[in-house]
């Protein structure tokens, strides 16, 4: 394995773990707070993609700049999350917290199942394909490959947006210490007067937007079909898992670990690519069931 | 009659499609009478629920919906676990889009009949046309959807292109995931290798994605791409799909067929399809003709040999045999082993003002009988035996490019 081979693998497993980080880090920020697991996460990586198609569309039906199908991402990732999101929140996900993990992943599976419906019935089972974000800025050249600017620029750029605005909030800011202090202990923190009610809507939503804007920057370089959600949903969780639920640079890290991993297999044994997801998890979760960047719990009585 | 088709997950993009046409076909045939008088009700089965569900599914309507024929399917999977229900519950089940050579070469089935051709015959034509069309290439690479099908076809092509190619040398077998939404490294790797022809028999969004990407990196250039299942793909693609490329239509499927394209019958089908779907048909749409043609062509030869007004199914079963039916392309006949014998058609891409996408030229159209698997062989072992002048046979029709 020469280090050309390596250097080559890096940069493609940068751009596609750039994507998934952002869809697991979405899914890895509502366990760590409301404590859900929720199926339906991939629901809004979908949603988000074909809502940033349209956006797409409409722009180039009507003529304006290309340019702006890149604000029209970011809108349509917190349109699905603030509306959809939100909506998923307040109409259902708040009448079972606390309750079993199973009757959890059974509510969010079948919200899963109806959006996968719903998607059909609004956008059809024909594959969607946005070419403008790809086209418009080229490629460059990088040891005699052709990479997209899109591909390796910008989607690792706003994933890295995310994970340092992420960690700046949740560390720096009075809102963070707030969702730190719900995470920790609901109860303590409402009765310190935090509206936790509201916190967990706000991390619903962000969480939400984060798959959507995944979905977003997706729609630009994939075509949309039916069902890509349930696929997103799976690897999402590998990385979370992988992490350790709840843990977001850890989601960064295991999603690199992937997106590496994955493309050192094409280079070497083809044959391997669609496990190396899992096998990775497997050898983590086998030395260290709680995931990578887990910390010792305290057990409440 | 059951249908089952894709009417969710990723290859809806063929079970829609095949579910409008055939609700076309059948109003049209029961607007003319039916089929000797009794007019067809369709009973339309989803694929994309899952292997069980669809199989109880199909159980459910021929023993509660009394249904007296079966058409199945898409997907070779389906196909592979249907064909021993049919025999089980002795119903008359058309195999009438997948693809496995294997379901009929592996098996001896009483009740399955299959009204079109097999992945050996579609992957044969597409290494003809290549070693025919494209003079000198050396290096190959492979980029197939890992899952039964696309394992299976790039296997078949590798056979079919080694036989006639014993020089070629293979160098790169990537199976990306199935639904893969990113082919980066696949494309990087290309790239490297600068291979001279690349072979995919992606379809639906996976061929899109990788030909959207391949396009933005300026892949498409660099090699000569095949893609034997590109024809249901190039209404989508638009400006993405380059001139140049080696596409495939399963068959002898093609809305702008040089043969067929100026008779009344195809351009008026043409036509009330795309009214009705706003799209020109694809294979799959051809496909189901072709099943509903065979069907009643079957009905009628065995009313007609045993002098009943409606034939048993046993006797139905027998008339397939040796039955000779128009889809709407060139004439196909049933073998004795309830193999379809279909043409070919391959062509190579060119960019038109008239098509906001890419239309086909320089087509070929191969005989069923130069390019199927004969009766008792199995398809590996007969590609293997290929000659190159197979590529040069004078039964294949060949179509000059236009201006």
């Amino acid at each position: 394995m020469s280090i050309q081979t390596i250097l080559l693998a890096a940069l493609d497993g940068l751009s596609y773990g750039a994507q998934v980080f952002l869809v697991a880090v979405g899914l890895s920020l509502i366990f760590g707070v409301l404590r859900i697991v929720n199926v339906a996460h991939g629901s809004f990586y979908a949603i988000g993609a074909y809502v940033a198609a349209s956006f797409s569309l409409l722009i180039a039906a009507e003529g304006w700049s290309p340019w702006l199908t890149y604000p029209a991402m970011i809108l349509s990732a917190c349109l699905v999350g603030i509306v959809l999101g939100g909506a998923l929140e307040v109409g259902l996900l708040r009448r079972i917290y606390g309750k079993e993990q199973v009757l959890q992943l059974l509510v969010t599976f079948a919200v899963f199942m109806i959006l996968e419906d719903m998607q059909k019935a609004v956008w059809g089972v024909s594959p969607y394909f946005i070419d403008a974000p790809l086209g418009l800025l080229g490629t460059v050249n990088i040891l005699g490959i052709n990479y997209s600017i899109y591909q390796l620029v910008i989607v690792p750029f706003f994933a890295a947006v995310v994970l340092v605005s992420l960690r700046y909030v949740l560390r720096r800011t009075r809102l963070g210490r707030i969702v730190t202090a719900v995470t920790d202990d609901r109860e303590i923190a409402a009765a310190m007067g935090v509206d936790a009610t509201r916190i967990y809507l706000l991390t619903f939503m962000i969480g939400a937007s984060f798959a959507a804007f995944g979905g977003a920057l997706a729609s630009g370089s994939t075509s949309l079909v039916p069902g890509m959600g349930a696929g997103m949903t799976i690897l999402s969780f590998a990385i979370a898992a992988t992490a350790g639920l709840g843990r977001i640079e850890g989601a960064a890290v295991a999603a690199l670990m992937i997106g590496l991993g994955r493309s050192l297999a094409v280079y070497m044994a083809p044959e391997f690519d669609v496990l190396v997801p899992y096998l990775i998890m497997f050898l983590v979760l086998l030395f260290k069931p709680q995931g990578l960047f887990s910390v010792q719990q305290t057990r409440k009585v | 009659m059951g249908i089952t088709t894709f009417l969710s997950g990723s290859a809806s993009v063929f079970g829609v499609p095949g579910k409008n046409a055939a609700e076309l076909l059948i109003a049209d045939l029961n607007a003319k009478g039916g089929i000797l008088g009794v007019p067809l009700r369709p009973i339309f089965i989803d694929e994309g629920a899952g292997i069980n569900q669809l199989m109880s599914e199909y159980r459910r309507v021929v023993l509660n919906e009394k249904a007296e024929v079966m058409l199945a399917s898409v997907s070779s999977a389906s196909c592979l676990a249907l064909t021993p229900v049919a025999e089980d519950l002795e119903v008359p089940n058309i195999l009438w889009d997948c693809s496995s050579p294997r379901i009929l070469e592996d098996n001896n089935y009483k009740y399955s009949v299959r009204t079109q051709s097999h992945s050996g015959a579609e992957m044969l034509a597409a290494a003809l046309y290549l070693v025919k069309n494209k003079a000198d290439f050396k290096t190959v690479a492979g980029v197939n959807q890992d899952y039964a099908a696309g394992r299976d076809q790039w296997g078949l092509f590798r056979i079919a292109l080694k036989a006639l190619k014993p020089d070629v040398e293979i160098v790169a077998e990537l199976f990306p995931k199935f639904g893969a939404p990113d082919y980066s490294t696949e494309i990087s790797r290309l790239q490297a290798l600068r291979p001279d022809v690349i072979v995919n028999t992606s379809w639906g969004g996976d061929l899109d994605t990788f030909v959207q990407q391949a396009s933005a990196r300026g892949v498409m250039t660099q090699a000569t791409f095949v893609f034997p299942l590109g024809e249901s793909s190039l209404q989508r693609l638009g400006g993405a799909m380059p001139a140049g490329v080696i596409i495939g239509g399963r068959g002898d499927h093609y809305f702008l067929h040089p043969k067929y394209a100026q008779e009344p019958a195809f351009r008026e089908f043409v036509e009330r399809y795309r009214e009705k779907t706003s799209a020109y048909p694809i294979y799959p749409v051809l496909h189901m003709a072709q099943a509903i043609s065979a069907l009643e062509g079957a009905y009628k030869k065995a009313a007609l040999t045993n002098d009943v007004p409606w034939p048993s199914k046993e006797q139905l079963m027998a008339a397939f045999r040796g039955l000779k039916f128009r889809g709407l392309t060139s004439e196909v006949s049933i073998r004795e082993d309830n193999q379809g014998l279909e043409d070919q058609l391959i062509g190579t891409t060119v960019r038109v003002p008239e098509y906001g996408f890419a239309v086909l030229d320089r087509m070929s159209i191969y005989p069923a009988e130069l390019v199927t698997t004969p009766i008792g062989a199995k398809s590996a072992d007969w590609l293997s035996q290929i000659r190159l002048e197979t590529a040069n046979d004078p039964s294949i029709e060949t179509f000059e490019a236009k201006k």
